[in-house]
């Protein structure tokens, strides 16, 4: 053993989608944690997933699909940082189908963020101004040389780099009249040439030249001067800082409370800032820092609710249903019944992924959960785990051993196929008590019942 | 079939995105209608008139015959002072009745808390939809919310009896266990303790269910007939909500608005129906509400957000009409020039249901007094 399996099982589980129990047995036993780490914060290291084969049994432009296909690739990559830093940055930076141009955009922007993640957070910020999908979410083609809208100047300050109190409302006018003339053109008509990704485009026509004062400095500014004038914000560090914790480490207040609620642990935020600001913005080196740290090696017991797409794609994993391409993945996003368009588990659990409800994103952590959605939650797992010829599930079953072993080595084998799923020991406690009472019952159906019921604990509720 | 609800109930039905009032309760003898309205609009043979100035969209043939029938009471104009035309902030207004900061606690999730102060049960409110909405989420105050009626609830997977208790006792233990290990834990866990009471209680209801009215196959429909197979149970739910989307209209509304009308009013004909049927309609009204109204001016394919909406009350002991005046379409009167300008505060007739109807003070709740109207006979 290089590494400690629970420690490994949790930062499998937060920087990516759980390992299955023989990842878990191959990364323990040739890779020490530090090493293991590094591999994920360096993707390059790995091949990028063959997407071709998928893609024949998913095409046409419907948002399903894509979420579909996204699924996919988050149950299959062999980047899980990489994919689980683009659900990061849709989740701080939330554009919906329901409010974009068309859907290519959309898709591409996911395309975006797997791909400048882990690079400079001053890329980030310049490629999310230049991107069409997020142009049309906030209104920008509409912010005119003689006609400011305000309205991507202000999250972008509000909500995507610094946030509320470290700013002016006449920083705000001059980032948005600083970015007037950013917008995007189609490449194509639309008819008859249908759907075309839309491009960047800067009209320098529609550009406000003039002198401009941002956060104290004074310039004919530019958008990327104000991204360069922002990223080098103490304010800007603590703030995505906070964005990392919040969905790496520890479940947060919700982010309009953060001017007011200081951070559960504000050491944590200190350490992150620091790598942002000594390596001026170097994603791979603030990551490596957050998950190198003590404070996350001791967070697998701090509150942190799945969302609803990790809750998934974790349970795809394990059950291995779609470890090949095959057609069906996008029923977990919108089912058809009869003819009209049904939602999908996803959604019930509150997360229509590509669609956020807001510019603010989801709320997360506890308000993921009502009865509704424990309901499905629960039900959910419980259906997927109920197969016993999915790969996966055959897999648990065939070594979980039966109901005449040991109750407390039966649990604890499930728990670790399950992945090396930690539980309070109440919930141990209350687990051994029901493998003895099945034990009496002599019907293997039992150590199924016992793996779905790990899988619907409270514990399992939490990434 | 269990015992007649006494107490009385109050159905929520928001339609969301926007439903544009003026193409629902048509204007249809006022020049400045079809001036503003060039193509999203209601033509003259197209509407059932009500009076010599109002009729309803010809779609909602239903909301004619209720109104007839005096079941139907229209709201005209309602909105609030500098209405916002953001879906979110304008819905989280509707929901927390808070206009001017950010408010957590839904007014229903309030009222919900008075009636049933002590949680005793976790059916006092139900929401048939997915994803609890805002106005009926109050921290520690429980809300059943049932996207699925019959797969309510939990291991519904396992089909031997036996071990299908084992499996409940189970899982009541653990969800039990988890009060006192931490708030979130505590949280879910007790989440998971409502869940099994609220899927106890519910479990007959489908099979206990009987009745000659046969709902339309859509959303609206369908949830209605939820409540509908809930309420007849007499399990003590006093508030119900449920939501019908797609009202969003900047595009295609030709095509679209009439389905909703028709989804939409025929739904709730037959919940009256069915209500009716089993001599159970003397204690539920219906509110019908929507977050804003649509521009006065349509787009060419459509009609943007505006103010200045409509909201219904549905129900045997609902005294049909029209109450508050419809807004002055004369341009001169329009607010920012492009909007409809609201005549009864929303807060006002949240106030009449939960004073008039349920016997609760408002005040607390909507935060504040304001114009009430009389639209119960009860």
């Amino acid at each position: 053993m290089k590494s400690d399996r629970k420690l490994v099982a949790h930062l499998m589980r937060r920087a990516g989608f759980g390992a299955t129990p023989s990842e878990l047995d191959q990364l323990t036993a040739e890779q020490t944690y530090d090493e293991i780490v590094e591999d994920l914060v360096n993707p390059q290291r790995f091949h990028e997933i063959d997407m071709s084969y998928v893609e024949r049994y998913y095409t046409g432009e419907p948002v399903a699909v894509h979420v579909g296909k996204w699924l996919y690739r988050m149950a299959n990559t062999k980047r899980p940082l990489e994919e689980k830093m683009a659900l990061f940055l849709h989740h701080i930076f939330p554009v919906a189908w329901g409010k974009s141009e068309h859907g290519p955009s959309l898709y591409n922007e996911i395309n975006l963020f797997r791909n400048v993640g882990m690079t400079n957070f001053g890329k980030i910020l310049l490629e999310l101004s230049k991107d069409p999908a997020m142009i049309f979410w906030l209104d920008n083609n509409e912010n005119h040389k003689d006609e400011i809208n305000e309205n991507y100047g202000r999250e972008l300050l509000e909500l995507f780099s610094m946030g509320v109190g470290n700013y002016t409302e006449d920083d705000i006018k001059n980032a948005s009249r600083s970015f007037t003339g950013w917008t995007f053109r189609q490449p194509l008509s639309l008819y008859p040439y249908g759907h075309h990704e839309a491009v960047f485009q800067f009209l320098p026509e529609d550009h406000d030249y003039g002198e401009k004062e941002f956060l104290g400095q004074r310039g004919n500014f530019d958008g990327n001067d104000i991204i360069d004038i922002i990223v080098k914000q103490p304010a800007t560090a603590r703030f995505l800082s906070r964005h990392l914790y919040n969905f790496f480490v520890e479940d947060e207040v919700q982010v309009p409370s953060w001017e007011t609620v200081p951070p559960k642990d504000p050491q944590a935020i200190e350490e992150l800032s620091t790598a942002y600001m000594e390596s001026g913005g170097d994603m791979k080196v603030v990551l490596k820092t957050l998950f190198s740290s003590e404070f996350f090696k001791e967070s697998s017991r701090r509150p942190k609710v799945k969302s609803p797409t990790e809750l998934i794609v974790g349970v795809i994993r394990q059950t291995g249903e779609f470890s090949k391409p095959k057609p069906g993945i996008h029923e977990f996003a919108v089912t058809t019944l009869n003819g009209s368009a049904i939602e999908g588990p996803l959604a019930v659990m509150g997360q229509r992924l590509m669609n956020p409800p807001t510019v603010e994103g989801w709320h997360t952590g506890f308000e993921w959960i009502d009865s509704g959605t424990l309901s499905e939650r629960v039900g959910f797992v419980e259906k997927q785990f109920s197969d016993p010829n999915k790969p996966g599930v055959a897999e648990m079953l065939s070594k979980a051993g039966t109901l005449d072993d040991d109750p407390e080595q039966l649990v604890g084998r499930c728990l670790d196929l399950l992945g090396a799923l930690t539980v309070s020991d109440e919930t141990l406690l209350s687990l051994n008590t029901y493998a003895k009472t099945l034990s009496n019952e002599k019907d293997n159906a039992g150590v199924h019942n016992l793996i779905q019921m790990a899988a619907s604990s409270v514990d399992y509720q939490f990434a | 079939m269990a015992t007649k609800s006494k107490d009385k109930t109050l159905v929520v039905v928001q339609m969301t995105g926007g439903n544009d009032f003026m193409n629902t309760i048509v204007p249809f003898t006022n020049g400045h209608y079809y001036d503003a309205r060039k193509k999203i609009v209601m033509k003259q043979e197209d509407v059932l008139p009500i009076n010599d100035t109002l009729a309803i969209n010809e779609n909602a043939a239903p909301f004619k015959r209720l109104y007839d029938e005096g079941r139907m009471a229209i709201i005209q104009g309602i909105g609030y002072p500098d209405s916002n035309r953001s879906h979110f902030r304008g819905m989280d207004i509707w929901h927390t009745c808070e206009p001017d900061r950010v408010g957590s606690e839904g007014w229903l999730g309030l009222a919900i808390q008075e009636l049933d102060p002590k949680s005793e049960n976790v059916l006092t409110g139900v929401n048939i939809g997915q994803g609890l909405p805002r106005a009926m989420s109050v921290a520690g105050v429980p809300v059943t919310s049932i996207s699925d009626l019959e797969g309510y609830g939990v291991m519904n997977q396992i089909e031997k009896e036996q071990l299908r208790d084992k499996a409940l006792q189970a899982f009541k233990d653990i969800y039990g266990q988890a009060i006192g290990t931490g708030v979130v834990s505590e949280y879910i866990g007790k989440t998971g303790l409502d869940v099994l009471k609220g899927a106890d209680l519910l479990g007959d209801v489908a099979s206990n269910y009987q009745s000659t009215v046969e709902y339309a196959d859509n959303s609206i429909a369908k949830s209605l007939k939820d409540v509908a197979r809930i309420h007849l149970n007499g399990l003590g739910t006093r508030i119900f909500y449920t939501n019908h989307g797609g009202y969003d209209t900047h595009a295609n509304e030709m095509p679209t608005h009439p389905k909703l009308m028709s989804d939409l009013s025929g739904a709730i004909s037959d919940f009256l129906d069915d209500l009716d049927q089993h001599d159970e309609s003397d204690n539920v009204a219906i509110l019908v509400f929507t977050e804003f109204g649509r521009r006065m001016r349509d787009n060419g394919s459509g009609t943007d957000h505006g103010s200045g909406g409509g909201a219904f009350l549905f129900g045997k002991n609902v005294k049909g009409g029209l109450y508050s005046e419809y807004p002055s379409l004369a341009p001169s009167d329009w607010e920012h020039g492009e909007d409809l300008k609201h005549t009864i505060d929303f807060r006002g007739i949240y106030g009449t249901v939960l004073e008039q109807w349920l016997d609760l003070d408002a005040k607390p709740i909507v935060k504040g007094e304001f114009e009430q109207i009389k639209p119960f006979y009860i």
